[in-house]
């Protein structure tokens, strides 16, 4: 936070984030049953997962696979580990515990670097079982006053990933950019798809704040129920604010668990740390230590294929190129569809790589399944279509989604819809026309006025339907004022 | 024995042997087997349920099999009786607690496949101190099972229903469970053969768990070789239980008259102090027969074995307090309600559980907590690495060792319900095999007062096969007065 005089100045907001991934796989950690949303309740369910007596688990090796590949795209040590027993009462838990990992993990420490080029460290990315999913009906829709409750074991038992970040989070903005970045790693190893509106990613917060310069962390609180990035960044923000409002006022801050409200945009206490579960952990009896080769180890690394930091890198290089950097949030963008390759593809086909690079992220990212499909031979043509002058920009905008919509060739489609970019003259001819109409604007602009341009530059392609090359008609106005 | 059993053969082996030639129907060998139920269950109570319809429906298929030329398989139309802790197929699995009232397992345990594919015919399901915790099944929430040698006398446990249907002739073979002596416990005071596998030789898939490192299935039977038939079937890697052994298993039966000459056995000399005369008397007797088979006896103390009993109830609490937390209301079985899903979950266990049970689990919940875990669990399991320990170099020095199985014979009912921590003791010799994980089998050896006393052989990890060639040589010098099937001096006793 930068040190005026808004509320917060002179604290840092200090963040650790939780992150629960669902795996990919066919079928959940311990039993075959599929592991699918959006079924029937209670329908992908078996004697395993119900935790009935007598059932006992069976560990999932493609699970223990997207593990690895977690592990080694984070740059973590993958080593041997144990399953723990996690025990504590609750109706969505079939067995009344979670099977999970606790002092021995099977990926140790590792990194996420961040768009922006900062880096947040990992602490441990363990392998656990889901819980079903409990609704309350009535009684405000919290367990203790709900008028009954119903549960769907569908989701219990499903292979998860909990990725513990160090506290090297400074904001929200930065919280936001570190999940993002962590859901592009996720869906570059192929452990998960990434969908946060399905709960397949889930984030807890840890949050405290301090003094600038404290080397000291505060008292953290447990932020819960954060359903996506914005209300990760809302509940940041809020917290801190609270955390920074509750120390300037003289009291301290209590450690707990705390539930995001998303409605009303606050957190309030779950559960202090004296009424914190004591979760009896202890090697779970049921299941063999987990010690998987250094072959199978590295052959998991060696599939992986390359990560969005070194995907964004080699495209930020290809576009810097020309002397400046390439935009921060196109390159997130086009990492995080999987547009790179055909934004590289069509750099290799002779396309300017800055303006490739602005037409997938602006335009082709509207449609990344077909986009991903696209020729990098035809998106090389049409960027560079664009760039000759031949297509305006609007026309080129529009060329790209009919080819996104059907397919062709650009220079086809441009033909077809009759875009041409006008002629000198008829651009000349246009430019008199709007100067005739809109005389006060153009007194303004001879006067230096230079937002007034691109009124009149909107005005030239409005008459022309954006068949006018914008740059062109920017060059003619600038030598109309100068004369 | 009464009308109906006087027609067909004894013991499992000699059944199967008549059922696969057609000499005698499997039917047949169910009707007499439920008419021995019939007449002795009130009296005993054995069972907690008797499957009469489908025993006879499954006798019936093994009888068609036969007709029809294809195999029955080895244990072919042998009645066989099933702990209540083995899940059932539709068939009421209670572990003995009020708690599983009117649950149906909706498939069956492994061993269940196991011996209904070799052709054994299961009659009923079996009474068990409630969750296999105890020693002499009174803590059945179903009331207690009665010695077929005296029915004022317990008949061990926690597999005591099995140990007395067996015993009383009611069923050639049975199957219980042993966490820490409860299959080899209630054999020797019930004068039958019971044998605890090694810790993963036998798949615990479906069995429903006490203390899960500990438990393991095995096999009853009034003979060696008829338990160690019942092994062979059972034995083997089961994909559905990680901790099951992926070794190949060399069957038991076809070695088991090899003898002992050369064998090296060891008389664990800590086991003799404390046992009572009567069954110290039976080891000395067990250490000469294999003497004069030609095995090299000598004593040896291991001093670690007498940690077991202490680390145990450490241990087995632990994992029990943590595997019995899924009956909380929610999903099967007894409900109580209550004003919120919490207190609905304490009504019900509280009305669920009886006391013993709730004694462990309130011991395990504390062992575990934070702060207190590595004094006690921490603790209980670099205990249990000396006993393995302690008995690893015992093997080095030895194949197998012999000492009691219990430190007394049957005692009476009621002699030590009020008293857990004696009633706890009935468990000391059988416990450090538990721990260690190693195989073990009790042998009916002599009679103190009309009551049996069983021997215990012991075995490393896979030793089944050396074990039971002792366990044969020490049956056939045994009293053979000293084991079942006997008729039930408990017929007439209401229960």
């Amino acid at each position: 936070m930068t040190a005026d005089s808004s509320p917060g100045a002179g604290w840092e907001i200090v963040v650790g984030l939780e992150v629960h991934c669902e795996l990919s796989t066919a079928t959940k950690l311990f039993c075959s049953c599929p592991n699918a949303f959006g079924a029937e309740p209670n329908t992908n369910v078996c004697p395993v997962c119900l935790g009935l007596p007598g059932s006992l688990p069976v560990l999932n090796a493609r699970a223990v696979e997207f593990a690895i590949a977690i592990g080694s795209a984070l740059g973590s040590s993958v080593e041997a580990s144990v399953f723990h027993r996690k025990n504590y009462f609750y109706p969505d838990m079939p067995k009344d515990y979670q099977i999970s990992q606790y002092d021995a993990p099977i990926n140790v420490g590792g990194r996420v670097e961040l768009a922006d080029g900062s880096v947040v460290g990992i602490v441990r990315a363990h392998i656990e079982e889901d819980t079903g999913k409990t609704t309350h009906v009535g009684g405000g829709g919290r367990i203790h006053d709900a008028d009954y409750s119903l549960v769907d074991y569908n989701r219990a038992g499903v292979p998860l990933v909990e990725i513990v970040s160090e506290p090297d989070i400074r904001s929200a903005e930065q919280a936001r950019s570190y999940v993002n970045e962590l859901r592009a790693i996720l869906v570059a190893t192929g452990a998960s798809d990434g969908r946060m509106e399905e709960g397949s990613l889930r984030v807890d917060a840890n949050i405290s704040v301090r003094r600038a310069g404290d080397a000291e962390y505060g008292t953290r609180c447990e932020v819960k129920n954060l359903n996506s990035l914005r209300s990760l960044g809302r509940a940041v923000d809020y917290e801190a604010a609270r955390q920074i409002a509750v120390l300037e006022s003289g009291g301290r801050v209590v450690q707990e668990t705390r539930h995001w409200n998303e409605d009303e945009g606050l957190t309030s206490p779950l559960r202090s740390k004296e009424e914190a579960y004591d979760y009896r952990y202890f090697t779970e009896p049921d299941l063999v230590p987990l010690a998987p080769p250094a072959a199978e180890i590295a052959a998991v690394a060696a599939g992986l294929g390359p990560l969005p930091a070194a995907r964004r890198h080699r495209v930020a290089d290809l576009v810097a190129a020309d002397g400046s950097p390439a935009p921060v949030d196109q390159l997130t963008t086009v990492v995080g569809l999987g547009l790179d390759d055909l934004v590289r593809g069509a750099a290799d086909h002779g396309a300017d790589p800055r303006l490739a690079l602005a037409r997938a992220a602006n335009e082709a990212a509207n449609r990344p399944d077909d986009a991903r499909a696209l020729s990098p031979v035809a998106f090389a043509a049409l960027v560079k279509l664009e760039s000759a002058g031949k297509l305006s920009a609007t026309q080129s905008k529009t060329v790209l989604a009919a080819m996104l919509e059907g397919g062709g060739e650009p220079a086809e489609i441009a033909a077809r819809l009759g875009f041409e970019t006008l002629g000198d003259a008829a651009t000349e001819a246009a430019i008199d026309a709007v100067l005739a109409a809109h005389p006060v604007e153009w007194a303004r602009y001879e006067q230096g006025d230079a937002k007034i341009a691109q009124f009149l530059l909107g005005e030239v392609m409005r008459a022309t339907r954006g068949r006018a090359n914008g740059k062109a008609v920017a060059a003619s106005l600038e030598a109309r004022r100068r004369n | 024995m009464s009308g109906a059993a006087r027609d067909v053969p004894a013991g499992a082996l000699a059944t199967a042997r008549a059922v696969r030639s057609g000499e005698v129907r499997a039917h047949q060998v169910s009707e007499a087997a439920l008419a021995r139920i019939a007449e002795f269950e009130g009296g005993l109570h054995c069972f907690n349920t008797v499957t009469a319809d489908a025993a006879l429906a499954a006798a019936d298929a093994v009888d068609a099999a036969v007709a029809a030329g294809r195999d029955p398989g080895p244990l072919a139309g042998v009645p066989i009786a099933l702990k209540d802790n083995l899940c059932t197929r539709g068939v009421a699995t209670t572990a003995g607690s009020r708690i599983l009232e009117g649950w149906l397992p909706p498939y069956d345990a492994t061993v269940v496949r196991s011996v209904v594919a070799a052709g054994a015919v299961v009659v009923g399901k079996t009474n068990l101190d409630e969750f296999a915790m105890g020693s002499s099944t009174e803590n059945s929430a179903f009331g207690p099972t009665r010695n077929p040698w005296d029915p004022g006398r317990v008949p061990g446990g926690s597999s005591g229903g099995s140990a007395a249907a067996v015993a009383a002739g009611l069923v050639p073979l049975a199957l219980g469970s042993d966490t820490g002596g409860s299959v080899r416990q209630p054999a020797s005071l019930c004068g039958v053969v019971g044998m605890k596998p090694t810790y993963g030789l036998v798949s615990r898939y479906g069995l429903i768990a006490f203390a899960s490192s500990l438990d393991q299935i095995g096999p009853f039977a009034a003979t060696v070789a008829d338990a160690a038939a019942l092994l062979d079937v059972i034995a083997g890697h089961d994909p559905a239980d990680s901790t099951s052994l992926a070794v190949g298993f060399e069957p038991v039966s076809p070695r088991l008259d090899d003898g002992v000459a050369g064998m090296r056995v060891g008389v664990i000399s800590d086991f003799l102090a404390d046992a009572s005369p009567s069954c110290v008397a039976a080891v000395r007797g067990a250490a000469d027969v294999l003497g004069r088979a030609g095995a090299v006896v000598e004593e040896v103390a291991i001093p670690a074995l007498m940690l077991g009993l202490s680390a145990y109830y450490l241990v087995a609490p632990a994992e029990a307090s943590s595997n019995l937390a899924r009956y909380d209301g929610v999903r099967y079985g007894l409900r109580v309600d209550g004003p919120d899903v919490t207190q609905m979950n304490g009504r019900t266990r509280s009305a669920g559980f009886g006391p013993e049970v709730k004694r462990r689990i309130m011991l395990g919940t504390y062992v575990l907590s934070a702060g207190y875990y590595d004094a006690y669990y921490g603790q209980a399991q670099r205990v249990r690495t000396l006993v393995a320990r302690g008995f690893g170099d015992a093997y080095e020095r030895f194949d197998v060792l012999v000492g009691p199985t219990s430190p007394t014979v049957a005692f009476e009912i009621g002699a030590k319900a009020t008293d857990p921590l004696a009633m706890y003791l009935s468990d000391l010799y059988t416990i450090p095999t538990n721990l260690a994980g190693h195989p073990a089998v009790s042998v009916p050896f002599s009679l103190s007062e009309g009551l049996p006393v069983g021997v215990q052989v012991l075995a490393p990890a896979l030793g089944e096969g050396a074990m039971f060639r002792a366990a044969t040589v020490v049956e056939r010098g045994a009293d053979p007065q000293a084991r079942g099937p006997i008729e039930p001096r408990a017929a007439k006793v209401a229960r």
